[in-house]
């Protein structure tokens, strides 16, 4: 009797076991769609739909994360930014790795199962490094955008290979950097090439097959509401790309992406009119890809301002109103709240020094006051901030970015031909430095030594008060920072910068709790995760992806 | 031979410049000038090359063609290149698998970019005056006054930056610059700097590194030192560098700048 029963036990045990490893190793749409209810997972690229990049584990504490511990490290075998963010699935990590691979990572000890590599066509190119910023993950399938514009499925298990679409057209430089997002039953995934005078889209794909579902221009047609922002054949070749992931409103089955600079970047006098729809928010429909709604940040653009910044979204009583806000601190120099049901324009201010338009009208429309020719344009061309995750935290009800401060660049604008496939720019710039020939900032850091120094721009963690659109505090670094945020629900800001520093910041007043200097330059936010009852958190520096754990 | 190359080049620039402005040179300098006519480029190809590169290199490269890792485009720091050949290759190939992407460009275009590479960056850099080098060199040491402060190849002490590669990664222009200015023309990170710490230490010295938690200096008796910031209780950065504006005269200058110009390291 006593063995039968525990014969019985294990038996039941046993397949109620098998049956959670079989539940676990499924992500259907509806774990994605109810992300917050697993918050040892890390199921998209920003954390959830609603983008906010935060938390519900609470291990981690301002009282105790001083005691955070260096568990391991993976080390990347290629040169250049790595800006991947990783996933993590039930203890398992999916992390890219220049330009295209990807591996499956046990999260306990960082050890490898499985390495996906893939050969780009030897004609890719991309404007500013051969960077992926990771993957999406839907059932049992891992989702990859390639560097020569192809859309992978792997088995999320052995990391075979499933099916492969083409995205976009390899010769006319098409190009995918971003993480794609899984939505119901589709792979969504926008194109890069806003340089190279591509007509940028966001396109959806059936999750099983690979089959194009839907695809959106983000520059309109003839006959198409907005063409007329164009004259001639410029939107032929007028960029928009859409190279960082949106996010997604299941309630009103809207999708959101920020679109990217026009082209040719830095004359926009060769393309006259509002260039809709780059520099844009667009909403679409999840279904169908039908454009909604749109709001553009920065018509005509000449200082090649990509919208790229995530749509962070969130429900709030915002001055005395339950909202559905949008949240944007844009490369243009100014924050925004936008209601995201219709796009209206609700606040917008400066967050630095802007000096290329002198303030919003009450549409949220840029006054331009186009600097002369050689004098310097505040923000400068990295912007203010660029497509570097932000974090919104409910209990503080404040928005985190890095900013750029006291950057500028000097513009020049040149008449150039649209040549397929070649580099479609418009002119130069070069950045503001204190004395002739001194080092300026570039795109990422290679160099241990800071020798352009705070006196070409320095980093401010700014944390936004959506209410008001004013600042509430800052956190400022020697150097420029390209590193997102992460926020904790015990009110920790996780972020880094390109000096290496790895930080741990108090969400409420922006004091300094703890950090550890990894060496390398941060250029990615921060994600974290349990497995087995241990909260860790992870940081990619330099070629080392570092996780961290409370000590014993 | 690189750094004879190297050397030479400088004055094959110097000289197109020269003799398009019909400046009168000694036959020595002309006569090598002309054993290097090949690698002489116009003064149109340089400024051509110059709005090519901004479009089409600076977004990666930078600015000063020193973004890239290993790569300095203007002191001629490559990773595989060697030749004028080898760089209009790579820019019309691409490299690195995807890194660089393929460019595409006309011959034409190509000779620009080598050409503005080949300048050290600088269009206008070929029309300073350039001096006589050993007349340069006695001023240095001597009536000039820097080598009471700068060191080259093992002489001088080290306070101030170390110059024995001056001529490898400075034009002329800034060269000249920094004699007649040398408040316009310091390097950010070098400037002087003044530290008090809580033990009440009194550090005076230049600025190595620097970031938000600390401080890289060498001080005044040439000791390298690292600072936590919060361990300071002041913490200065001069804007008026230690130098003040030469008083040679314009001839003068140009011997000096002369000199350092054939300061390029080992």
């Amino acid at each position: 009797m006593n063995l039968v029963n525990s014969f019985l036990r294990a038996l039941i045990f046993i397949v109620g076991l098998s049956t959670t490893i079989q539940l676990s190793a499924q992500v259907p749409y509806d774990r994605i769609l109810n992300a917050n209810e697993e918050p040892h997972n890390w199921l998209t690229y920003n954390g959830g739909y609603m983008s906010q990049r935060h938390s519900l584990l609470d291990q981690i504490t301002k009282e105790n994360v001083e005691n955070l511990e260096l568990k391991w490290v993976l080390q990347n075998q290629v040169f250049g930014a790595w800006q991947s963010n990783p996933i993590i699935v039930d203890g398992i990590m999916y992390v890219t790795e220049r330009p295209n691979s990807v591996m499956a990572v046990d999260a306990v000890t960082g050890r490898v199962f499985w390495k996906y590599r893939h050969q780009n066509a030897e004609n890719a190119r991309v404007c500013c490094g051969a960077n992926n910023r990771g993957v999406a993950v839907l059932n049992d399938k891992v989702y990859m955008g390639t560097l020569d514009a192809n859309l992978l499925a792997l088995d999320r298990i052995n990391g075979q290979l499933l099916w492969k679409t083409e995205v976009g057209d390899v010769n006319l430089a098409y190009s995918i950097t971003m993480a794609p997002l899984a939505v119901k039953d589709k792979i969504m995934v926008g194109v890069g090439g806003g340089e190279f005078g591509i007509r940028g889209y966001v396109a959806a794909y059936d999750a099983e097959t690979g089959e194009e579902a839907w695809k959106t221009y983000t520059i309109p047609g003839p006959g198409e509401p907005g063409h007329d922002s164009w004259e001639g054949d410029d939107w032929e070749h007028g960029g928009a790309p859409v190279w960082i992931t949106g996010s997604f409103d299941p309630d009103l089955n809207l999708t959101y992406w920020g679109v990217g600079n026009p082209g040719p970047d830095w004359n926009a006098g060769q393309r006259p009119g509002d260039n809709l729809y780059s520099d844009s928010v667009i909403a679409l429909d999840a279904d169908t890809g039908e454009l909604t709604w749109h709001f553009q940040f920065t018509p005509n653009d000449g200082y090649d301002y990509d919208s790229v910044q995530v749509p962070v979204l969130a429900d709030m009583v915002w001055r005395g109103e339950v909202k559905q806000l949008m949240m944007w601190a844009n490369r243009n120099g100014y924050f925004y709240v936008l209601d995201r049901t219709n796009g209206e324009f609700l606040e917008g201010k400066p967050y630095v020094r802007v000096n290329w338009s002198s303030g919003l009208d009450e549409n949220g429309r840029p006054i331009p006051t186009p600097q002369p020719e050689g004098m310097p344009t505040y923000p400068g061309n990295q912007g203010g901030t660029n497509w570097y995750p932000p974090s919104y935290n409910p209990n503080t009800g404040l928005f985190y970015f890095s900013a750029w401060e006291n950057y500028a660049t000097i513009y020049r604008a040149e008449e150039s031909e649209y040549v397929p496939g070649q580099a479609f720019l418009g002119g130069g710039f070069s950045v503001l430095a204190p004395s002739p020939g001194a080092p300026t900032i570039g795109i990422g850091r290679t160099n241990p030594i800071n020798n352009w120094t705070d006196e070409v721009g320095y980093a401010s963690l700014k944390a936004m008060d959506p209410q008001t659109g004013e600042q509430v505090w800052s956190y400022n670094q020697f150097d420029v920072s390209d590193s997102g945020m992460l926020t904790t629900t015990t009110d920790i800001l996780f972020t880094g910068g390109r000096e290496g520093y790895f930080h741990a910041i108090d969400a409420e007043s922006g004091e300094l709790l703890w950090n550890v200097g990894l060496g390398g330059q941060i250029v990615m936010a921060p994600v974290t995760y349990m497995v087995g009852g241990v909260q860790y958190v992870s940081v990619i520096s330099g070629n080392s992806l570092s996780t961290f754990a409370l000590g014993d | 031979m690189k750094f004879l190359l190297n050397f030479l080049l400088i004055w094959t620039q110097v000289l197109s410049k020269w003799l398009v402005l019909g400046v009168t040179l000694s036959l020595i300098l002309v006569t090598s000038a002309q054993e290097l006519g090949d690698h002489t480029y116009s003064t149109e190809a340089i400024e051509r090359g110059s709005r090519i590169y901004s479009r089409e290199c600076a977004l990666c490269h930078g600015p000063q063609g020193d973004i890239v890792d290993g790569v300095n485009l203007r002191t001629g720091q490559f990773r595989n290149v060697r030749s004028d050949e080898d760089i209009r290759r790579v820019v019309y190939s691409g490299a690195g698998e995807g890194q660089m992407p393929a460019f595409g460009l006309s011959d034409n275009d190509l000779n620009a970019i080598v050409a503005y590479i080949r300048a050290g960056f600088d269009p206008e850099g070929v029309a300073i005056r350039i001096g006589d080098p050993a007349r340069g060199q006695t001023l240095f040491e001597g009536k000039g006054e820097c080598a009471s402060c700068h060191r080259i190849d093992g002489v001088g002490p080290r306070t101030a930056p170390d110059l024995s590669e001056i001529g490898a990664i400075r034009t002329p222009a800034s060269l000249q610059r920094n004699l007649l200015d040398p408040a316009a023309a310091i390097l950010p990170i070098n400037r002087s700097i003044r530290i008090v710490t809580r033990d009440e230490e009194t550090i005076t010295g230049r600025r190595l590194n620097e970031d938000t938690y600390t401080v890289q200096v060498i001080d005044s008796n040439e000791q390298l030192r690292s600072f936590r910031k919060s361990d300071l209780v002041n913490y200065e950065i001069r804007m008026q560098p230690s130098k003040s504006p030469t008083t040679l005269n314009s001839d003068e200058v140009a011997d000096v700048v002369g000199y350092l110009l054939t300061l390029r390291g080992q």
